[in-house]
């Protein structure tokens, strides 16, 4: 099963390869990673997405907590959470595609950042599914790049991921 | 120009001077270490950690033992550690001195030893620029230390010290990286100094007192049991939870095993003692573990080299008590049903007291009837050494000539191989701390260093290297340290003229082809090295000789004596696991198999 796991970490030099390195050293996977400071500028606020049976699952977020750097974590999926992943998706767009496209953009909530003559740049935010929607719904063949953030994630209701 | 405030500024200074001292990085780092209570370090100086070399010599209160090489440093380190419980404490050189460092960090990190290591590093600006000397040893230990730090600034020198050997020696210990680059510990540059009297870090915390419920549920398990096993690691020996753990075991009057690493945790020659289970464990602890209905594990950590290959065997009847004070090790290869998270000797205390306290009434006939399969078991002696023809020499008579010589009472650091599994069989262990191998990485080359840092430990004492000619020759360099600082060793090198391990099982799996583990005809004569080292070396060929020519090297007692004992080279290690099997599935000699 995928998992979204969201760690606290000391916003120390190295602290993130620790994280990563874990992963490689026992084998398990990351699928996507996201990282940037809190508004304690002390912490970093890393959140991961991996896939395994429950007994890997409990093993990685164990391995995790015993990182000297890892204060605080919580597997974001056990509960009710919002997750959101960004993406820059930057297409082919000339001639009748152009309403085609703006269209599709529309209707998946995406906005167009930026063009040239020939190219549309636009910008997509939701659940990773939804943009893989997007991209199946334009066709891949007029996609020229992507780039996407990695899911990052909160909580529902009162429950709070802090010191 | 200051005019006014400057009388001030030197007021402040003066007053301050009188409170905290100004040192340079390297100063620092030296009574650091002195204030956190190291009397002694392992080290080889080089280019980047001159500075920090020159504040050695400008002090007393910290010795420096200087190896021959890296890897020695972190080994002795390593088996004054585990002889006295005290952290191990490395200082190398940048590059190759860092890179040397780390068979001896793996092979301590995987038996949870509490050491920090000190490297030295390229300048700060050098970083990353492929200087000379310059590796990332930060990158390189990463996954084979509890955590390491690089110092990026003077200052910094007193807390990092402070927070290595916090984390070294607290929770499951393990060895801590500091990494210093040159110009931090320059001799100009001084700083005042002020050394943490206490640390909390809000990332790392110790469990402490294991769950009240969960012990209570643990020992209503145990005191129902009918057919229980105590199963005890490394984890009793470095938890201090030994004495603990005995007086347990004989309240309970529960038969007791106890894992390579848990060897001396209870003591071997007690009755209640089947001896060491796994890969070659006895046939009676393999088989009572099999068998049993409920096991209770206390720091352990269901090696793969104590379940066989395939878990789903193991144990299969038996419930499954599991205290240690690291989660990660809980249910990662054999599920627990009780798990109880918490240091050892906490867990083993309040055990203790609920047992004295509990009303539940112990089941003696399934227990009699228990003990008595258990000595049908043990009657089987699974460990009965085979005879010899003629004037050949079994190894497994040597480590028993060893034990009889000195009463059962040597700290034996061993290497790894045959010879380790023959000590680990027939040297029973009174005490914990006593027995000193690298069980998890399985270092060869472990076992003359490690016997150093012993001696260093207890200086009176009698340090023995159980060791074969392969190993030996991995670390035959510190035959200068020893020289050097005149460590009396007993050196007992089970000589079998191939790398024994090896070869059994090319005989076991691969018909026999001795690919690349002999080499009879290029050995060198060990007793002449040893001689032109300085020490003294006897070699023993005939069994009739053995017994008069070890005494006489344990009657040299201000010498290293290298006791080169030439012993049956057809000989293997019995019992052995059967590959794939549960626990109850040995080889026990060349023609049985359970």
């Amino acid at each position: 099963m995928r998992h979204l796991i969201s760690v606290l970490l000391e916003n120390e030099p190295g602290a993130l390869s620790r994280v990563v390195g874990l992963f490689s050293q026992r084998n398990y996977n990351i699928e996507s990673l996201t990282v940037a400071p809190t508004e304690d500028r002390s912490l970093s606020r890393l959140t991961l997405t991996t896939i395994g049976d429950d007994r890997k699952i409990e093993q990685i977020t164990k391995h995790l907590n015993k990182l000297v750097d890892v204060v605080k974590l919580v597997d974001l999926t056990e509960g009710a959470h919002v997750e959101r992943e960004l993406m820059l998706i930057k297409v082919k767009a000339s001639g009748a595609q152009r309403a085609e496209i703006k269209r599709t953009t529309d209707i998946f909530r995406g906005q167009i950042v930026d063009m040239t003559q020939n190219t549309y740049a636009i910008q997509l935010t939701g659940s990773s599914i939804k943009l893989d929607a997007y991209i199946a719904a334009i066709g891949g063949n007029i996609v020229l790049e992507v780039a996407r953030s990695g899911v990052t994630g909160i909580s529902r209701g009162e429950k709070i991921l802090s010191l | 120009m200051r005019s006014g405030p400057v009388v001030d500024l030197i007021e402040y200074t003066s007053e301050r001077l009188n409170k905290v001292d100004l040192l340079s990085g390297g100063e620092m780092l030296l009574r650091a270490l002195h204030d956190e209570g190291v009397e002694i370090i392992f080290g080889y100086p080089g280019g980047a950690v001159l500075h920090i070399y020159d504040a050695i010599f400008n002090q007393d209160k910290v010795e420096h033992i200087l190896v021959r090489h890296e890897q020695a440093a972190t080994h002795a380190a390593d088996g004054y550690a585990r002889a006295s419980g005290k952290p191990g404490v490395v200082l190398v050189t940048s590059g190759p001195g860092a890179t040397n460092a780390i068979t001896g960090i793996a092979t301590a990190y995987m038996d949870s030893i509490p050491m920090v290591v000190i490297s030295g590093q390229v300048e700060r600006r050098f970083i990353g620029s492929d200087g000379f000397q310059e590796t990332d040893m930060v990158g390189i230990s990463r996954p084979i230390v509890k955590h390491s730090f690089m110092v990026q600034d003077p200052a910094e020198i007193p807390l990092i010290v402070k927070k290595a050997f916090h984390i070294a020696t607290t929770g499951r210990p393990g060895p801590v990286v500091i990494d210093i680059p040159k110009d931090v510990t320059d001799p100009k540059d001084k700083l005042p100094y002020d050394y943490p009297k206490s640390i909390n870090m809000r990332s790392y915390s110790v469990p402490a007192k294991g769950h009240t419920g969960q012990i209570k549920k643990a020992v209503d398990i145990l005191l129902s049991a009918k057919r229980p096993m105590i199963f005890a690691g490394g984890g009793v020996i470095q938890g201090e939870g030994s004495a603990l753990l005995t007086r347990l075991t004989k309240k309970l009057g529960y038969p007791i095993t106890n894992t390579l690493m848990g060897l001396g945790a209870f003591p071997g020659t007690h009755k209640q003692c089947l001896g060491m289970l796994g890969m070659h464990g006895t046939y009676e602890a393999n088989m009572a573990m099999h068998y049993s209905d409920v096991v209770l594990g206390i720091g352990v950590r269901f090696d793969d080299r104590v379940t066989n290959s395939d878990v789903s065997k193991f144990c299969p009847d038996a419930k499954i008590l599991h205290v240690d004070i690291d989660p990660a090790s809980i249910s990662k290869t054999v599920t627990a049903d009780v798990p109880i998270v918490g240091s050892v000797s906490s867990v083993l205390k309040e055990m203790l007291a609920q047992v004295e306290q509990s009303t539940t009434r112990r089941d003696k006939k399934s227990l009699a009837i228990w003990w008595k399969q258990i000595e049908h078991w043990r009657e089987r002696d699974s460990l009965a050494i085979p005879e010899s023809e003629g004037e050949i020499i079994k190894p497994q008579s040597v480590i028993q000539t060893l034990f009889e010589i000195t009463r059962g009472d040597a700290y034996i650091s061993s290497d790894v191989g045959q010879h380790q599994m023959f000590a680990a069989q027939h040297y029973p262990f009174a005490k914990p701390r006593r027995w000193i191998n690298s069980g998890g990485l399985g270092t060869m080359g472990f076992g003359l260093p490690a016997a150093m840092g012993v001696q260093f430990a207890f200086p009176d004492a009698v340090s023995v290297c159980v060791t074969g000619e392969g190993s030996f020759q991995m670390n035959i360099q510190e035959f200068a340290t020893c020289m050097q600082y005149k460590l009396p060793i007993k050196v007992i090198c089970l000589n079998n003229r191939a790398l024994g391990m090896v070869k059994q099982w090319q005989d076991m799996q691969y018909g026999g082809r001795y690919s690349h583990s002999t080499y009879a005809d290029s050995l060198p004569d060990f007793a002449k090295l040893a001689e032109a080292y300085g020490h003294v070396g006897i070699r023993i060929e005939k069994k009739s000789q053995l017994k008069e020519k070890m005494q006489e090297a344990f009657e040299l007692k201000d010498k290293l004596v290298f006791v080169d004992v030439l012993v049956d080279p057809e000989e293997h290690v019995y019992p052995m696991a059967i590959k794939g099997g549960a626990m109850k599935d040995m080889i026990l000699s060349k023609t049985e198999r359970t």
